[in-house]
């Protein structure tokens, strides 16, 4: 992964230098209030492909801005381009357009179009690096784009409710786009792709959503690794799409009546790794999610740390610690064609004889209780009732009704510091 | 009557003071409240962990720790039957000895670990929770102590009283729970959730779990029945009938000790 975001950059730097210096009479144009060129619409129109245009300082309410050339947009001194609440203000439609140093400030809510701050139609090699985005409707937004370039861009808007927001950062059917190094929050989703594939999303952090901090739909071969996702709706929510690696994140405080850190709705083939759980109402959730493998993750003082629904098959479960949470794992059923092997569950009662470092009975991280509860919703009023607690006890020492097919005969005894491992052994396992 | 009533009373919180039973009880949830706290690393898993306390270990303390109280005191309270002293005085005076004693035992014994380790820099402590459980705590150890002297004075066999204290305990800690889960189940196809919340209502060591839990980060667990109860009680008069259903098994159970014990023929 990093060998493929190391080779992204450079070839978008690559095809900026190209087209900075590549048209022979390539210029440099300057706007601030008190030049001879004071609007970005006549600067746009002055120049040609190839050239740079520096804004100074300045605040600039043109209304929409459409700009159709490839140029390089600077910004010093942290022009302000202001979309007034009501206008999209920067519509992009040329190839290598890279836009670096503003302030883009309300592009207006519209439940027509969706407008963006910057929107980037049909373009290529874009780059979107070191702006601050504030109180948009949608901050950045990518149509029918591909080999984009977004980073350290700092995006916070006002989202109170799902209507009348828009999302940080928007991907519509695009591919090999890095998003990395991004602070965003408090939009409607931060991060949203759809008809995605073959993007990264690395080291951003993304927080207080009204719905879910990064939004996957219908997407392919993306992954994000290295994110913190904070007290959102949902801190990532994967739904339809296949093949996504989920690596080195961190899913904290999601918390609420309905809150998840990671939300599965029917993905395929999918691989979620070294990520930590800190306290999520659920920290994942899965719904009908098949061949996913989840290795070595944290789940530590979450509500549940995974409610994994009957339709969900092939799943792996491996090397992961359980810590601290109500409930270890929900499910509706007591089939389960999913397989638990080798986690740390700090639950777990059992011996080891051999000293091998595995428990020599195995382990039901299904409670009595919690299949009680996804039945009959209502019991939940005795959470930590003795009855309760005297009931799963009873259960774990003579097991009736725990569904057999969920069990861990291979627990391990103690926590499982796979941080420190090179490679994860399922590596080779698997 | 009201200094009949103080005397009473000052001599049996005296005399329970000086008792070895109170001391260590109060060491005993102290210990125990600070073993969860020090030794866990999270003072939410704390609280809850204390809230099995009150859950278990409070009511029964109360129930033994008052009847053994009430027999042993017996000859006691006859000398001063003897006196002319008011019988009802001599009554309220040991109630209120006992119930105050054993709630300065169960706040002491929670509220000095919390202090210390607020004090001592080891974490945040959330004394809204803190709060909400000492509430509730005292709260459980003034009904289950006048339901011990309720016991006591109806019953002049003191292993019959035993008895039946611990099968209260165990009614109001299991049983009913058992019967309202069997409810919730049979009853599954109706819309039960109103119901519900009135019949945990109904019981106080249910009540103060409900209370408790819903102050700490586990009420969004609870679901939708979750989110009613405190919709309820967030109200004034949610917070209201929740107080007076505990202040209610607190004060029926003690008047008609009263009673009874104003028509006793000791």
């Amino acid at each position: 992964m990093w060998s493929s975001l190391s080779a992204a950059f450079p070839r978008g730097l690559l095809v900026a230098l190209v087209l900075a210096l590549a048209p022979a009479g390539a210029k440099t144009l300057t706007v601030c209030p008190s030049c001879p060129v004071r609007t970005l619409k006549e600067a746009f129109a002055l120049a040609e492909d190839g050239d740079t245009v520096v804004v100074d300082g300045g605040h600039y309410a043109e209304g929409n801005l459409v700009l159709d050339k490839s140029i390089v947009l600077l910004g010093k001194n942290l022009p302000v381009l202001d979309g007034e609440g009501k206008y999209e203000i920067l519509t992009v439609k040329a190839d290598g357009v890279q836009i670096r140093g503003f302030e883009f400030r309300g592009s207006g809510v519209n439940f027509i179009k969706d407008q963006a701050a910057v929107k980037m139609v049909d373009a290529e090699h874009c780059v979107i690096e070191n702006n601050r985005f504030v109180n948009n409707f949608f901050a950045i937004y990518l149509e029918k784009s591909r080999h984009c370039m977004i980073r350290n861009n700092r995006i916070v808007s006002n989202a109170e409710n799902e209507n009348y927001s828009g999302n940080g950062i928007h991907l519509w059917n695009s591919f090999d786009v890095d998003i990395v190094g991004n602070y965003v929050a408090r939009h409607r989703d931060g991060i949203y792709l759809e008809f995605v594939r073959d993007s990264r999303i690395v080291n951003n952090v993304s927080e207080d959503h009204v719905r879910y901090g990064l939004h996957f739909m219908f997407s392919e071969d993306n992954l994000f690794r290295g994110n913190v996702f904070r007290r959102s709706g949902a801190g990532v929510a994967v739904m339809y799409s296949k093949r996504t690696r989920m690596e080195e994140n961190r899913f904290e405080y999601n918390w609420g009546g309905a809150s998840y850190g990671l939300l599965l709705k029917d993905i395929n083939d999918s691989d979620i790794r070294r990520n930590v759980f800190f306290k999520n109402t659920v920290g994942i959730y899965a719904d009908g999610s098949n061949r996913t493998s989840v290795y070595a993750n944290d789940f530590v003082q979450n509500g549940y740390a995974m409610r994994i629904f009957a339709n969900s098959m092939g799943m792996i479960f491996m090397y992961n610690n359980f810590l601290g949470n109500t409930f270890d794992v929900a499910t509706n059923s007591t089939e389960s064609y999913n397989s638990y092997l080798k986690n740390y569950w700090d639950k777990y009662e059992g011996y080891d004889l051999d000293k091998n470092g595995i428990g020599d009975v195995p382990y039901r991280p299904v409670s009595l209780f919690s299949l009680v509860v996804e039945n009959y919703p209502q019991a939940l009023v005795l959470l930590h009732s003795p009855l309760v607690q005297f009931m799963d006890r009873a259960e774990r020492i003579f097991p009736v009704f725990s569904p057999k097919a969920i069990e861990d005969d291979q627990p391990f005894m103690f926590r499982i510091l796979w941080s420190e491992w090179k490679n994860l052994p399922s590596d080779t396992e698997r | 009557m009201r200094g009949a009533v103080y005397k009473i009373f000052k001599y049996t919180l005296f005399d329970l003071l000086r008792s070895r039973w109170l001391g260590s009880y109060a060491i005993l949830v102290g210990l125990m409240t600070a073993g969860l706290l020090y030794l866990g690393d999270d003072p939410t898993q704390a609280a809850v962990s204390v809230l099995n306390l009150v859950i278990l270990v409070v009511p029964l303390v109360s129930l033994v720790l008052g009847l053994m109280y009430h027999y042993a005191n017996r000859d006691f309270a006859l000398l001063v039957l003897t006196q002319p002293v008011p019988r009802g005085s001599v009554y309220w005076g040991q109630l209120l000895g006992l119930g105050l004693s054993l709630t300065g035992a169960y706040l002491s014994g929670v509220a000095v670990p919390f202090a210390a380790y607020g004090a001592l820099g080891m974490g945040e402590v959330d004394w809204p929770t803190v709060g909400m459980l000492l509430f509730v705590g005292a709260m459980v150890t003034l009904v289950f102590s006048s339901l011990a002297l309720f016991v006591g004075v109806s019953n002049d066999e003191r292993v019959r009283a035993l008895g039946i204290a611990i099968a209260v305990w165990f009614v109001l800690t299991f049983v009913y729970d058992s019967l309202l889960l069997a409810f919730i189940i049979l009853a599954q196809a109706y819309p039960i959730d109103r119901w519900v919340i009135g019949i945990s209502m109904l019981n106080p060591v249910d009540l103060a779990r409900v209370l408790v839990l819903l102050h700490l980060d586990t009420a969004a667990l609870m679901g939708y029945t979750g989110a009613l109860f405190r919709k309820f009680l967030g109200t004034g008069l949610g917070t209201a009938t929740a107080v007076l259903a505990l202040v209610l098994w607190t004060v029926v159970p003690a008047v008609l000790a009263g009673r009874v014990f104003a028509r006793k023929d000791f």
